[in-house]
């Protein structure tokens, strides 16, 4: 019961009329932050970090408002996915596949409701496994070398082909692009500039924002202007928002299974919420089948990358509380916050912070209930917000994720950068290419890489090294079974999959 | 219709303000840039030494912080060089990163001696450490575990290859006499806690970085740190054993300072490194030294560029002989 007295600990500290008040603040802030293209969760946090000082708040205050604009941001980031097909940020990227369809349904209000709902579940099992579990699963990360993440970035990239359109050789291309773009930066392995062509800009490599801004919302204005404004597939049929509880529970498995899965995908340092959320979609995809009719925009299709994103959100707290290590570009954040508070997060945290550790779970769990109550009526603003014609609605879009990356860096150059990904998104789209893998290639790609690197360092170039734990064989078997079992299902079923789009 | 078109449009306008805000500022307050986002160590020496100048009196008016990432630096260097080459209120938060990167020639062409480097006022003492079951007891055994095999003892480090953290066994190994320095295996992870956690999980030796970083583990039981890489033991960490009393004279910290832009006057100049004197004996920087593992270690004024010089000299010899230099 000692955990019971610590949450009671936790809550003396995060809760009081101020701290909720915050709380509802930084959930609202966070929601926006998160559903605008260009800007994500980390820059919504690093942004704020500033004024969190400026409006000299302690730190338990500071710390309820970074955690409710990261749950926020967390929840916000599915509504341009649904509403808009142009994910908010790089977890909500999955959603796209099956939340916008099913807006285009007619289903706008249910997509909402029904992943916020799936949001909660995973955030909130995910902050139990917190409060659980964090201190066994903390000796998890000390299990996981070079070799073993390459293996399970392979598995990702593995499965990938199965995922998107009908036409496989299409998304490996895809793929290829994405990683193709992930090698640009400086190498870590030799600390060369690698395709940089000598400029200082893109010595950090590209950033997943400005690649999703431009493939998504940039070339969506190219098709937009290519068809005088009456072409663009932006614009939902809009129904009446009540609670969807027969989808709520026809996708409850889904969501404890997407949840679970996702909370391990961000307990590993070295994966993330991207990570989790495409291995929970794909996770369920493949527990469906091809009658799952994943990618029509069914139910399933959006509980699943929900859960999976906002309890990997979860997860990703454990390394980095127990550890400091981050497990995704924001809780890097959120650990150069607790540094700034001056308190270092690693092993003796939960022994000699106890009030910040439980006041930041304790700030969790408010977060999350606030988020839910306040989603499902807010569901009809953003759903309102549809009914602006898409000639105002697509511009407006345009410029707010065009001035939020240039916040970023402030620099003119990622907004070339970022017409160049319109470009190259409008192209694709032409040649019917799915412009998610690229996305993909890009998030995991330069991951995978230095992992691979890593390993052939440690080894001397021994590819053995590979194969060379448990954990690591049991990888290369879902991998290989998961690039292998779709072409021979394929075979056995003898229906060519269903063209969807 | 139009109403929530206004509403959806006033909500991103004060997102966008608010986002945006952030980095105007008065035109006559003094200028502090951090080359990074918020929350890294640039931002903590430009906040830090930005608060004190203004609470000790200083500067008149709170030092405006700008953070502005990118290629480590390199955008914020190139900056200072080409665009405020005189500005005389503007100063740019520095360490030893950056001065590894100038003698890699990683910020594309550029030099340390384009900016004046004004003085550091503190230092994150760096470590070698091993995990707590570890066979290594000392830095003598693992050198000659070296000598006889190079590849027997690998790195982790937070730093990228050829960075500061891979450095740090380097310079201990060329002191002991071992030149073979590319066949020693390293490592870069993201951040000196990664690089504990594969040193703890077996899959490297040994770990290189900053005390800072290891403090929490040490606390915990899970590493032994074998050498700090300082002239004298570290306060608080006087059971660490120095490099230097094991037989190996390697000086190697993380050091926090300033630089200004090179056209500003000798006067303005010298008034820069009075301040950060004042800074460094103030009450205050010894709390935000204490509350952030840093180590005293203040070189203000001519006797800093001295420093900054060597330290790039032998930087960039060793670059060239790891070939990570272009």
């Amino acid at each position: 019961m000692e955990t019971l007295a610590n949450l009671a600990l936790g809550f003396s500290v995060a809760l009081s009329p101020y701290t909720l008040m915050l709380a509802v603040v930084g959930c609202f802030i966070g929601t926006i932050i998160g559903a605008l293209p260009g800007l994500g969760p980390s820059n919504g946090v690093a942004i704020l970090i500033p004024i969190s000082f400026a409006l000299g708040l302690d730190a338990t205050a500071a710390l309820v408002l970074m955690t409710a604009v990261y749950y926020g941001a967390m929840y916000g980031g599915r509504i341009s996915s649904i509403l808009l097909n142009i994910p908010g940020d790089e977890p909500a990227l999955m959603t796209t596949l099956d939340g916008y369809p099913m807006a285009k349904n007619g289903e706008a209000g249910n997509a909402l409701v029904l992943s916020g709902v799936a949001s909660f579940v995973g955030a909130f099992l995910a902050t139990v496994g917190l409060i659980l579990l964090a201190p066994v699963l903390a000796r998890v990360a000390f299990l996981f070398g070079p070799a073993e993440y390459f293996a399970l970035y392979l598995l990702a990239f593995c499965t990938l082909g199965g995922m998107a359109s009908n036409n496989q050789a299409k998304s490996a291309i895809a793929a290829c692009i994405g990683l193709g773009i992930a090698m640009i930066g400086v190498d870590s392995s030799s600390g060369l500039p690698r395709l940089t062509g000598g400029n200082l800009h893109l010595y950090d490599g590209v950033d997943f924002l400005v690649a999703i801004v431009g493939l998504f919302a940039i070339a969506e204005l190219f098709f937009f202007i290519e068809s005088h404004g009456k072409g663009s597939s932006i614009g939902v049929v809009l129904d009446k928002v009540s609670i969807p509880w027969k989808y709520i529970r026809q996708t409850f498995p889904t969501m404890l299974r997407s949840s679970g899965v996702g909370f391990v995908a961000g307990v590993l340092p070295g994966a993330g919420a991207s990570l989790g959320s495409f291995l929970a979609y794909m996770t369920e995809k493949s527990i469906a089948g091809e009658k799952g009719k994943f990618g029509t925009g069914v139910p399933k299709g959006i509980a699943a990358p929900e859960a999976g994103n906002n309890a990997a959100a979860g997860g990703a707290l454990v390394p980095m509380l127990t550890l400091g290590v981050p497990g995704s570009g924001t809780t890097a954040v959120l650990l150069a916050l607790l540094m700034t508070l001056n308190i270092t997060p690693g092993p003796t945290l939960f022994r000699d912070n106890p009030d910040v550790v439980w006041g930041l779970i304790a700030s969790l769990l408010i977060a999350n209930v606030v988020l839910l109550i306040m989603n499902v009526p807010m569901v009809k603003i953003f759903v309102k917000i549809l009914s602006v014609p898409a000639w105002i609605l697509l511009p407006g879009v345009t410029m707010i994720s065009t001035t939020g990356i240039f916040a970023l860096t402030g620099s003119y150059f990622d907004l070339l950068m970022l017409i160049g990904f319109g470009v190259l998104g409008y192209f694709l789209r032409k040649l019917d290419v799915p412009t998610v893998p690229v996305i993909l290639g890009i998030l995991l790609g330069g991951n995978m890489e230095d992992a691979l690197r890593r390993a052939m360092t440690l080894s001397d170039g021994d590819p053995t090294y590979l194969f060379s734990s448990p954990i690591a064989i049991g990888l290369w078997i879902a991998a290989i079974l998961g690039f292998v079992a779709p072409m021979f299902l394929r075979g056995i079923l003898k229906k060519p999959q269903a063209v969807t789009d | 219709m139009t109403k929530t078109l206004l509403k959806a449009l006033m909500t991103s306008a004060v997102v966008a303000v608010s986002a945006t805000g952030v980095t105007t500022s008065a035109a006559s307050a003094a200028e502090c840039i951090a080359p990074a986002n918020p929350g890294g160590g640039w931002d903590f020496t430009c906040r830090q030494i930005g608060k004190i100048l203004f609470d000790i009196g200083a500067v008149d008016k709170p030092v405006q912080v700008t953070n502005m990432p990118g290629a480590g630096g390199g955008l914020a260097y190139g900056t200072v060089v080409n665009e405020r080459g005189d500005d005389a209120d503007l100063i740019v938060a520095a360490s030893s990163a950056t001065t590894t990167r100038l003698a890699q020639n990683a910020y594309a062409g550029m030099t340390a001696d384009q900016v004046r480097f004004v003085g550091a006022i503190g230092a994150d003492p760096g470590i070698i450490a091993v995990a707590a079951d570890s066979d290594i007891q000392d830095l003598g055994q693992m050198v000659e575990m070296i000598k006889a095999d190079p590849g027997s003892v690998a790195f982790a480090g937070g730093s990228a290859v050829g960075g500061f953290d891979h450095m740090k066994p380097l310079m201990v190994l060329q002191k002991a006499g071992f030149t073979d320095i590319t066949k020693v295996k390293y490592i870069g992870v993201d951040g000196g806690a990664d690089a504990i956690t594969q040193t703890v999980g077996g899959f490297t030796q040994a770990m290189t970085g900053d005390m800072s970083e290891v403090v929490s583990f040490l606390a915990n039981g899970d590493i032994r740190v074998i050498a700090v890489l300082t002239d004298e033991r570290v306060p608080g960490f006087e059971q660490i054993p120095t490099a230097k009393e094991q037989g190996f004279d390697v000086i190697a910290v993380n050091w926090r300072g300033l630089y200004v832009p090179k056209g500003i006057s000798d006067a303005r100049f010298d008034e820069w490194a009075g301040k950060l004197q004042q800074v460094a004996d103030s009450d205050e920087w010894a709390q935000a030294m204490k509350d952030n593992g840093l180590a005293p270690f203040t070189k203000v004024g001519g006797d800093f560029q001295g420093y900054v010089d060597g330290l790039v000299a032998d930087i960039a010899s060793m670059s060239k002989e790891l070939g990570v230099t272009q």
